[in-house]
């Protein structure tokens, strides 16, 4: 088992080297850089040679082998290097928004199972009833809305039934957890219903497939509680499928973050991105979208490692 | 098309129902979502297509002394923040979205397949490193890859299909060469080669025709997610750029700005959006029921 989580662990680099690789230079190929662009934002017509020295000050003039080995190299420090639009490290830049996006992702993965479990098991229950189409129904619109859509629809709707909107500054949990809590919930909503959905339906084919099982009908021959076997037999059984698609899923809560933080003016991760495309930052761009791959990567690898767990029978070679 | 090949398909494609005449009233009253669903797809192809005598009003036209008109008698679905009216807006943002959509699905499928084919068919070192660059490429998340390709090529119409074909062929190229690992051993390749046939000949004319069920279903499984992408650019601002009509565009700034005074703003783009990813996702769930039950999209 620990080789397993070794050599998985090993097989990480290359992919995450290829992603740094693919980044860099899809960057590079770009026409224009952040310098023209500071420029043209400023409105002053500039000389070739003040454009050049800035260029200089920031490492573009070097050969693109060289600056490509020398990021690596600092990456393998734990340095990133400086944001190319603000200057400051962007460690730093990431630390202090990393708070605020994790623990909105994890909130929305909570709102997720929070959903998910308890209505696609309902739903399984009550198969070919209201119930399981209004499950169904609802799930399917879940994936149809888009979560910044109905983070708009959120707010419009305190707005104009209670004239109050979720606070735009942000506070720590640390200091204030009911503040925080206030504020964050919404977005977490937003993000977790169409995270759910895919969840919900995945845990209503998992749980009818398992109530299909002999054991099933063996607890209930033997005459136990119907919610002994609803909560123990079955749903510990379809536990496994519905695992997967949570972790696989994890993509749809990170591309929900990255909009949902824009409706409700979170200055979180998914903020920072949109806005280092946007200025062309080519060093913070390549760090976030290496952080980002590297979420993914590992919650697919976590994904595994739970099943291992929670299936006996599953052994890693 | 080699004899084999035809029975092939028609005894391993069992339902090719909507290849059949008539088939159309089959799906619609045998799947009744999808048949919904179907309907919705070809009310919002019309909507397209005819928006120029659909639509009231010049969707680009501002109109200053109308601005933030509710919806009413003029204006059914009101108007926005420079006096342009929501309705003519949507419909005209219709043709955005089917376009990106048609077009980034079309384009990355294919090419996802052509590409799952030829590593299926060749296999060794050449698939190996395929697989590998697949593999890096999936471990962008969707909108990630996405928005990494806008930031290379800019934004505007066809960048925006760029940024959301790119993602998609990795994906396809997967289900695809899953698919079409079981053909490489069929007879009828093997007889085909024999026969002096080429390797170009051989993936376009038996095995590409094989696919074609997993291709259906891919194309219409990314349709939904490709008009969803586009409306999540273009509201990033990264998407489509004003003034065009396009759903995800109408829903930034003064839609969330002017939220509480004009709330139509906000809701009727949002409304489409999610009506058309409805439809595609319905239609495209139907569709793989009744192409292949057991097909898994990743």
């Amino acid at each position: 088992m620990r080789q397993y989580v070794l050599k998985r662990l090993l097989l990480m680099i290359p992919t995450l080297f290829g992603v740094a690789l693919l980044v860099f230079f899809l960057l590079r190929v770009a026409p224009g850089d952040i310098v023209e662009l500071k420029y043209a934002g400023s409105g002053t017509f500039a000389p070739k040679e003040a454009l050049d020295r800035e260029r200089k000050q920031l490492g573009l003039d070097k050969p693109l082998a060289y600056q490509f080995v020398s990021w690596i190299a600092g990456i393998a420090r734990f340095d990133f290097g400086d944001s190319m639009w603000t200057g400051r490290p962007i460690i730093e830049e990431i630390k202090i928004r990393l708070e605020l996006s994790l623990q909105l992702a994890v909130m929305a993965t909570v709102v997720a199972m929070l959903l998910a479990v308890p209505l696609g098991t309902l739903a399984a229950l009550k198969q070919d009833t209201w119930v399981d189409y209004a499950v169904r129904i609802f799930s399917i619109a879940g994936l149809a809305m888009p979560s910044f859509w109905l983070g708009i629809v959120i707010i419009l709707g305190f707005l104009i039934v209670f004239k109050w909107m979720p606070p735009l500054t942000f506070t720590s949990f640390w200091t204030d957890p009911r503040a925080n809590l206030a504020q964050l919930i919404w977005p977490a909503l937003a993000v977790g219903y169409r995270y759910s959905a895919m969840a919900t339906r995945m845990t209503r084919s998992a749980v009818l497939e398992v109530l299909r099982e002999d054991y099933v009908r063996t607890a209930r021959a033997k005459g136990l509680w119907e919610r002994a076997v609803v909560l123990k037999h079955a749903l510990s059984n379809a536990l496994l499928p519905i695992v997967t698609v949570i972790g696989l899923e994890f993509a749809f809560l990170l591309g929900g973050l990255v909009v949902t933080e824009q409706v409700f003016n979170l200055n979180g991760i998914g903020m920072l991105f949109v806005e280092s495309i946007t200025h062309r930052d080519y060093t913070m761009t390549q760090a976030l979208v290496l952080l980002v791959s590297f979420a993914f990567i590992f919650m697919n690898f976590m994904v595994d490692l739970l099943y291992a767990w929670l299936d006996p029978r599953i052994h890693y070679q | 098309m080699p004899g084999s090949t035809r029975a092939f398909i028609t005894n391993n494609l069992r339902a090719p129902i909507l290849f059949r005449p008539g088939s159309a009233l089959d799906f619609i009253s045998s799947r009744p979502l999808g048949g919904a669903g179907a309907i919705i797809i070809v009310l919002m192809i019309a909507a397209a297509l005819l928006a120029n005598f659909f639509a009231p009003y010049d969707p680009l036209a501002n109109n200053y002394g109308a601005m933030f008109e509710a919806p009413g008698v003029h204006h059914w679905l009101g108007t926005d923040s420079f006096g342009r009216d929501v309705l003519s807006r949507i419909l005209y943002g219709s043709r955005t979205a089917l376009w990106v959509g048609f077009c980034s699905s079309l384009f990355g499928t294919s090419i996802g397949a052509l590409i799952g084919v030829s590593c299926a068919y060749f296999g060794g070192k050449a698939d190996l490193f395929m697989q590998r660059l697949m593999d890096i490429l999936l471990s962008f998340p969707l909108i990630v890859l996405a928005l990494v390709v806008v930031a290379v090529s800019g934004s505007g119409l066809w960048n925006v299909i760029l940024a959301i074909t790119i993602p998609m062929i990795p994906r396809a190229a997967l289900v695809v060469r899953s698919s079409a690992l079981a053909l490489r051993q069929m007879l009828f390749v093997e007889a085909a080669l024999t026969l002096g046939s080429s390797h170009w000949r051989v993936i376009s004319r038996h095995m590409l025709p094989n696919v074609m069920a997993p291709y259906l279903i891919m194309l219409t499984a990314f349709l939904g997610q490709a008009i969803l992408l586009e409306a999540s650019l273009s509201f990033l601002g990264l998407g489509v750029a004003e003034p065009t009509a396009a759903w995800g565009l109408m829903l930034r700034g003064a839609a969330v700005e002017f939220a509480e005074r004009a709330p139509w703003m906000a809701l009727f783009p949002g409304l489409a959006i999610s009506l058309a990813v409805f439809a595609f996702n319905v239609f495209g769930d139907s569709l793989r029921d009744a192409l292949d039950p057991k097909l898994r999209l990743p």
